[in-house]
């Protein structure tokens, strides 16, 4: 057993390192960079089950330690990220990857992973739940607990492989989102996606984005993420993948003994497309320098 | 693309408000004019995008405007300073459909990626002309440089305090060309697609994110489908360009 290695939802990784979804692309455009095996895994963008551009631009505002993103999951649809995206990445990484599905309704988050559960190259399905439901008035589903645990339900009945449900951190009470996503038979769950925010241009008084609001990532969000991290591993037995503002190995420490089993390390790819190799070469020195073995919680 | 820490060699004031910045480091990464480069500030979450205006061996020249608080910073370093660059970014601009006789149209710091182009075209034995815009007369830089390489220059400004009065496509309509190269604000391209006479090429600006193709931050739709403007961009071809408004 590896000083790195960990164990998420009965598949061994190397490491527990994971670019997250939406800042990694579908993996062969990193793969140019270095070889993008010395990860865990890593979470694709996320995919619907048709082509979208997404919002209007622009998507991108900055903010005092992080960064604001109201890209609205431009994706070229499920049927070409099986055909043309998944192919290029063959090529280039030999792991089981971790496909990340987003739907606008109940049936269209199961259609979506239902195909990607077929792919062999799929080793887990990752369901971001934080999508409008246009047919519940386009609350986000990972809002309340009902709809969490429905989305669950959906994508366990047509799925083979484990299946993390992606929590939204807009919520008041998120160890009782995750707790209805563990009951409705979540294999595990990843946390947290991006905060509702924004930004405004004071030249013009006008919102930054064209979307006005969008999502907080960044080193800004991390307290945060550590404090849901911490809350939700203590509210479920099943395994969470820590994120938000992970940006060293002394941070993927931290959001380890709070909790998570492994992490994903999102908006620091954007600003240092090398962070997640430098982050796996740092961490066996940080560890020996605190006196840590293993990396692995028993979780 | 490549992850390089340059020197700053000069980072001197051309007007008002626009810097040339000159750093010494690797440049290889670089294979096109109309590239551009992704600088790390201390203290700012995302890096700032500053398009190449010329590289000659292991020199980088970057012309920037200071428009917020990043751009400001970065015009109070000093030489000796280092900075850490994302170098190589973006597709530049292809010389091979110039024809004999190219136009390059420049608003304001959309010039500096035109001057490299200009060298190169020069180079590949083009006669090379150039009309660069400004809004006044104390906003004017690089025209002499321009004439120094060897580049027919013509000035336009919006409030005819010197060269011709007017913009850029003012100076256009008395111009024969085989083809022509653009970088400025957007609805000077915009004026540009609409009084040019042959085919050519375009350089756009958008909000980034990475500036290197993972975010998805700087989409744009084009007749040939959705690109990203830090990717297959920033660079479209005339006949690829859909106007978003």
């Amino acid at each position: 057993m590896g000083k790195l290695s960990v164990n998420l939802c009965g598949i061994e990784l190397d490491n527990p390192i994971i670019p997250a979804s939406g800042t990694f692309g579908y993996g062969y455009e990193f793969a140019e960079l270095y070889d993008i095996n010395i990860l865990g895994t890593f979470s694709c963008k996320g995919t619907t089950l048709q082509p979208r551009f997404g919002n209007e631009t622009p998507r991108i505002a900055e903010a005092p330690a992080g960064m604001i993103n109201s890209v609205g999951l431009q994706n070229p649809g499920v049927e070409a990220v099986i055909s043309e995206e998944l192919p290029k990445l063959k090529k280039c990484f030999h792991k089981p990857m971790m496909a990340n599905a987003s739907g606008f309704s109940i049936e269209e988050y199961a259609a979506v992973c239902e195909k990607l559960d077929r792919e062999r190259q799929v080793g887990w399905l990752e369901v971001n739940i934080s999508c409008p439901n246009v047919h519940g008035g386009g609350m986000s589903f990972g809002t309340d607990p009902e709809m969490a645990a429905a989305v669950t339900r959906a994508v366990k009945a047509v799925t083979t492989k484990p299946v993390i449900m992606k929590l939204s951190p807009n919520v008041t009470d998120i160890p009782a989102i995750a707790r209805a996503c563990e009951n409705a038979g979540a294999d595990g769950l990843s946390l947290i996606n991006t905060l509702m925010a924004m930004r405004i241009d004071i030249k013009t008084g006008k919102p930054i984005l064209a979307n006005v609001t969008g999502g907080l990532s960044g080193p800004a969000i991390f307290p945060i993420a550590l404090r849901m991290v911490w809350q939700v591993s203590h509210a479920v037995s099943i395994p969470v993948i820590g994120m938000g503002g992970i940006s060293s190995a002394e941070d993927v420490i931290e959001m380890m003994m709070a909790g998570a089993t492994a992490v994903e390390i999102g908006a620091a790819n954007l600003v240092d497309p090398f962070i997640c190799k430098k982050i796996i070469e740092d961490l066996p020195a940080v560890m020996d320098r605190l006196g840590l073995e293993q990396i692995r919680n028993k979780k | 693309m490549n992850q390089q820490i340059f020197t700053i060699i000069e980072n001197k004031p051309l007007t008002g408000s626009v810097y040339r910045l000159r750093l010494g480091g690797n440049t290889s990464a670089i294979t096109a004019p109309g590239q551009f480069v992704n600088i790390k500030l201390e203290g700012k979450f995302l890096r700032r995008p500053i398009s190449v205006c010329d590289r000659s061996g292991s020199m980088l020249t970057l012309i920037y405007k200071t428009v917020g608080k990043g751009t400001e910073q970065l015009s109070r370093m000093t030489k000796g300073d280092q900075l850490d660059v994302l170098t190589g970014l973006g597709n530049g601009y292809d010389l091979e459909p110039s024809g004999e006789h190219p136009l390059l149209i420049g608003g304001g710091v959309g010039i500096p990626p035109l001057f490299g182009l200009a060298d190169e075209l020069l180079q590949k034995g083009c006669k090379v002309t150039a009309i660069l815009g400004f809004n006044t007369a104390d906003e004017i830089f690089y025209a002499d440089e321009f004439r120094m390489l060897g580049v027919e220059t013509h000035i336009t400004i919006v409030d005819g305090s010197a060269g011709i009065k007017g913009f850029v496509t003012d100076a256009m309509k008395d111009l024969d060309y085989s083809y022509f190269y653009a970088c400025g604000p957007e609805p000077m391209l915009k004026a540009v697609y609409k009084t040019s006479v042959t085919s050519g090429q375009m350089s756009f600006e958008k909000r980034m994110g990475c500036g290197f193709g993972a975010c998805m931050g700087c989409s744009c739709r084009t007749v040939t489908g959705y690109k990203r403007i830090c990717k297959e961009g920033p660079v479209l071809r005339k006949e690829e360009i859909c106007w978003e408004n």
